[in-house]
């Protein structure tokens, strides 16, 4: 066995070129693949991210995501009564109602627009998200025409950096913080105080409310409890469930769309690994008369024609996947169709990815390998020795 | 003409080989075009847009409502012929994977305003006396297999509640690039029940379509709408239906940007494909060439005979890709549905596809020709493969 890979391993640089060309056809193969999950990866990851174990989210029912949720005040202060929330130090239920409202602006550097989400908090926001940190600047102050801006937000949008004043709802505000949240969703929101925004976008209402329970168990009881009390028409969700459920359109639409073109893409590749490997038999027909005339098997012949193939496209795909890592590094920005609203986040890799983009590389070179090594195995002895 | 001959033979030598890099190549051109479709299917409302027509929506943004009686303030505004409104609904029906627009409209003018949805006119006399009535798109009905006088029931996301329709009309669009999977309802038919259900929510509408008698106009006539209600509660923001479009398509902006450098990755892979070929194609034939240049055969016979061969190559492959577009076309068609309203091949699309596989078949013979050039007849001669 050993004998069989140093033989395929070395043939493989036996003709430096047309494997190379291979090689790098594979590689760019995988380099898509991965970019592809690793898009829609980092997408998912961002909302999952978002959401906290230990909280729930209540929203009007069957509305499926803030924007479209609307909640009277009153439904606010049943849902923020019960039992299974947890308590500040002064007794009052950590729980947050917040007003969430989309505001076009206009990106930095660019004249396009996208939707920024504004989220009107209560003080319990960074309470019930111990995540949420500000890292420059300071909170607004309460009764103020101040907010604070998520870090994704201030460096993507225009006017929308510390001290700056960016203006909605026919009032300008100034920016007078800038908080991270883990690298989470929360980031690509402007916060401002739900007493100064709910009145100047004429909405009295709550989006959503965010409840920090007891224990991760009590969520069950509360969601019963939520769901049946006949005062209320709301969907409770555990908030990582919610957000996860919020990646589900762009995603699906990444996923179709990658794999449509990674298998499009691979039949090319499998075409290109096979031309390669035809030659690879054609130039080595004596070569394999010697070998079966020494006795090795046909079983063998196959073998180490196989194997040779799949070693080419694993090199490929290992290149694919270095290639690939490099996109870590990219920020991306895009509308997420869930919710109408721009979402930073960036490509994230998985050893799930990676094995699966190697798994892929491997199969490329099994298609692509198998008919070749199969008119190998088949050569007569004695035809292919006589071939000059 | 006898060089023509020749480089038709080689092409034949190797039959398998030959097959394979025609179908290799013709993969990744039907790639690109398919690519390159779906990128145009983004801008396809865009496209559709009509010069004529303007869209004033809240200024904040369009998730928030204006009031329905700005239809009248707008419609005195100088040069506006005509004022309607659509409001997007934002309703599920059956799971949320089954997505489609669906908007809800005046009934008595939207058609007017909107002369590319076309609808038979007994259906359009239906739509007018059924209030719950719903015109849908062609792509749309047969999507789900609704015909006229289905009940359907969607369930509201913006809107709460279960709201039951029937289908009175089907539409389909006057030209290639009309969106036909809308799902249209009339607005009286949602305020009534906000009225009941939620007054504070009742006399809003999502956009105003505004026509106006001179194209010309349009920036001047927006800055003339917004005017109108500048420092009011309700600002608007007013653009043509062309901008208004092209926002949603910059929303997007980083897949279209991913997809557009993918489309350029796959003319890379041709490129491997058909180079990887020619290169052994030439490395067997350097003795042969050799022997061709000692019977008298010149330089641009050699040269003649490998580009011919590479080109040759390409435009089957080019050809294959082209052909392969429309099945395939129609798959992605069908598995992103949901995601496009309208998804047709541009000819340019072809065109670009067809030049980029003829300037791949150059590249590639660069290479092999250089090499059977600068390999010298006596060391042609000497090898013995």
């Amino acid at each position: 066995m050993r004998l069989l890979m140093a033989y395929s391993w070395r043939n493989v640089f036996a003709r430096r070129l047309t494997s190379l060309l291979t090689i790098f056809g594979i590689a760019l193969v995988v380099f898509v693949f991965c970019a592809v999950l690793m898009l829609s990866n980092g997408l998912r990851q961002t909302l999952v991210d978002t959401g906290n174990d230990n909280n729930a989210v209540v929203i009007r029912r069957s509305a499926q995501t803030e924007i479209s949720s609307i909640m009277y005040r009153n439904d606010g202060n049943v849902v923020k009564a019960d039992p299974a929330i947890a308590t500040a130090p002064d007794g009052s239920p950590l729980a947050s109602g917040e007003l969430m409202v989309l505001i076009t602006k206009t990106k930095r550097g660019s004249d396009k627009t996208s939707n920024v989400p504004v989220r009107g908090v209560s003080d319990k926001a960074i309470a019930v998200r111990p995540n949420v940190a500000i890292v420059e600047g300071r909170m607004w102050r309460p009764g103020s025409s101040e907010v604070i801006a998520g870090a994704k937000v201030a460096r993507g949008f225009q006017n929308a950096g510390l001290g700056e004043k960016v203006r909605f709802a026919s009032r300008d505000w100034t920016v007078v913080g800038i908080f991270e949240a883990d690298g989470s969703g929360f980031e690509s929101e402007i916060w401002g105080d739900y007493d100064q925004l709910a009145p100047a976008f004429e909405r009295p209402i709550y989006s959503s409310i965010t409840a920090r329970l007891k224990s991760p168990e009590a969520f069950a009881a509360m969601k019963a409890r939520l769901e049946n009390d006949p005062r209320l028409t709301v969907d409770v969700k555990r908030e990582k469930q919610y957000y996860y459920e919020q990646s589900s359109f762009t995603t699906t639409y990444i996923n179709i769309l990658g794999m449509v073109i990674s298998i499009i893409f691979s039949m090319g590749a499998i075409v290109g690994a096979m031309i390669t490997m035809y030659a690879s038999v054609a130039g080595r027909t004596k070569e394999i008369g010697t070998l079966r005339a020494l006795g090795f098997s046909r079983l063998t012949i196959l073998s180490a024609f196989l194997v040779e193939s799949v070693l080419m496209a694993l090199v490929g795909g290992a290149i694919g996947v270095f290639g690939a890592s490099f996109l870590r590094f990219a920020e991306i920005s895009t509308t997420n169709w869930d919710t109408f609203a721009e979402l930073a986040f960036s490509f994230e890799t998985s050893p799930q990815i990676i094995g699966s983009a190697l798994v892929f590389a491997a199969v490329m070179g099994v298609v692509g390998g198998f008919l070749p090594a199969v008119q190998a195995s088949r050569l007569s002895v004695l035809a292919a020795l006589r071939t000059k | 003409m006898r060089i023509f001959k020749l480089i038709f033979k080689n092409t034949g030598r190797h039959k398998l080989r030959t097959f394979l890099t025609i179908l290799g190549m013709g993969i990744a051109v039907m790639a690109f075009t398919v690519i390159r479709t779906t990128i145009d299917a983004w801008y396809a409302g865009a496209e559709a847009a009509s010069p004529d027509r303007l869209v004033t929506r809240h200024a904040v943004s369009l998730t928030f409502f204006l009031p329905l009686s700005y239809a009248d303030r707008i419609a005195r505004v100088e040069g506006v012929e005509q004022v309607s409104h659509a409001s997007w609904f934002g309703g599920v029906y059956v799971d949320p994977k089954n997505f489609f627009a669906q908007f809800a409209i005046d009934h008595k003018s939207y058609l007017d305003m909107y002369p590319e949805f076309l609808v038979p006119e007994d259906q359009r006399q239906r739509f007018n006396q059924e209030r719950n009535g719903a015109i849908v798109g062609r792509r749309l009905a047969d999507r789900f297999g609704w015909s006229v006088g289905d009940p359907i029931r969607l369930a509201g996301t913006i809107f709460p509640g279960d709201w039951d329709f029937v289908i009175v009309g089907i539409y389909t669009g006057a030209k290639e690039n009309t969106d036909e999977s809308a799902f249209f309802f009339r607005w009286d038919y949602l305020d009534e029940r906000l009225r009941r259900e939620a007054p504070i929510r009742s006399g809003y509408v999502g956009t105003f379509a505004v026509q106006i008698s001179d194209p010309e106009r349009s920036a001047e006539m927006s800055q003339a709408i917004d005017r109108e209600f500048r420092n009011s509660t309700y600002e608007t923001k007013t653009e043509t239906e062309e901008a208004f479009n092209l926002s949603f398509v910059s929303m997007a902006n980083s897949i279209v940007l991913g997809l557009k450098l993918i489309s350029f990755m796959v003319v890379g892979i041709i490129m491997l494909v058909l180079g990887n070929t020619m290169a052994m194609t030439a490395r067997e034939r350097i003795s042969e060439y050799a022997v061709m240049k000692t019977l008298g055969f010149r330089t641009y016979h050699i040269v003649g005979l490998i580009f011919g061969e590479s080109l040759v190559i390409a435009a089957l492959g080019g050809a294959a890709g082209i052909l392969l577009t429309w099945p395939i076309g129609n798959l992605v068609k069908t598995a992103l549905g949901a995601f496009f309203p309208t998804f047709a091949t541009n000819p340019l699309t072809l065109v670009m596809a067809g030049v980029a596989a003829m300037v791949v078949g150059l590249l590639a013979a660069i290479f092999p020709t250089l090499k059977a050039l600068n390999t010298p007849i006596v060391e042609g001669l000497r090898i013995v493969d």
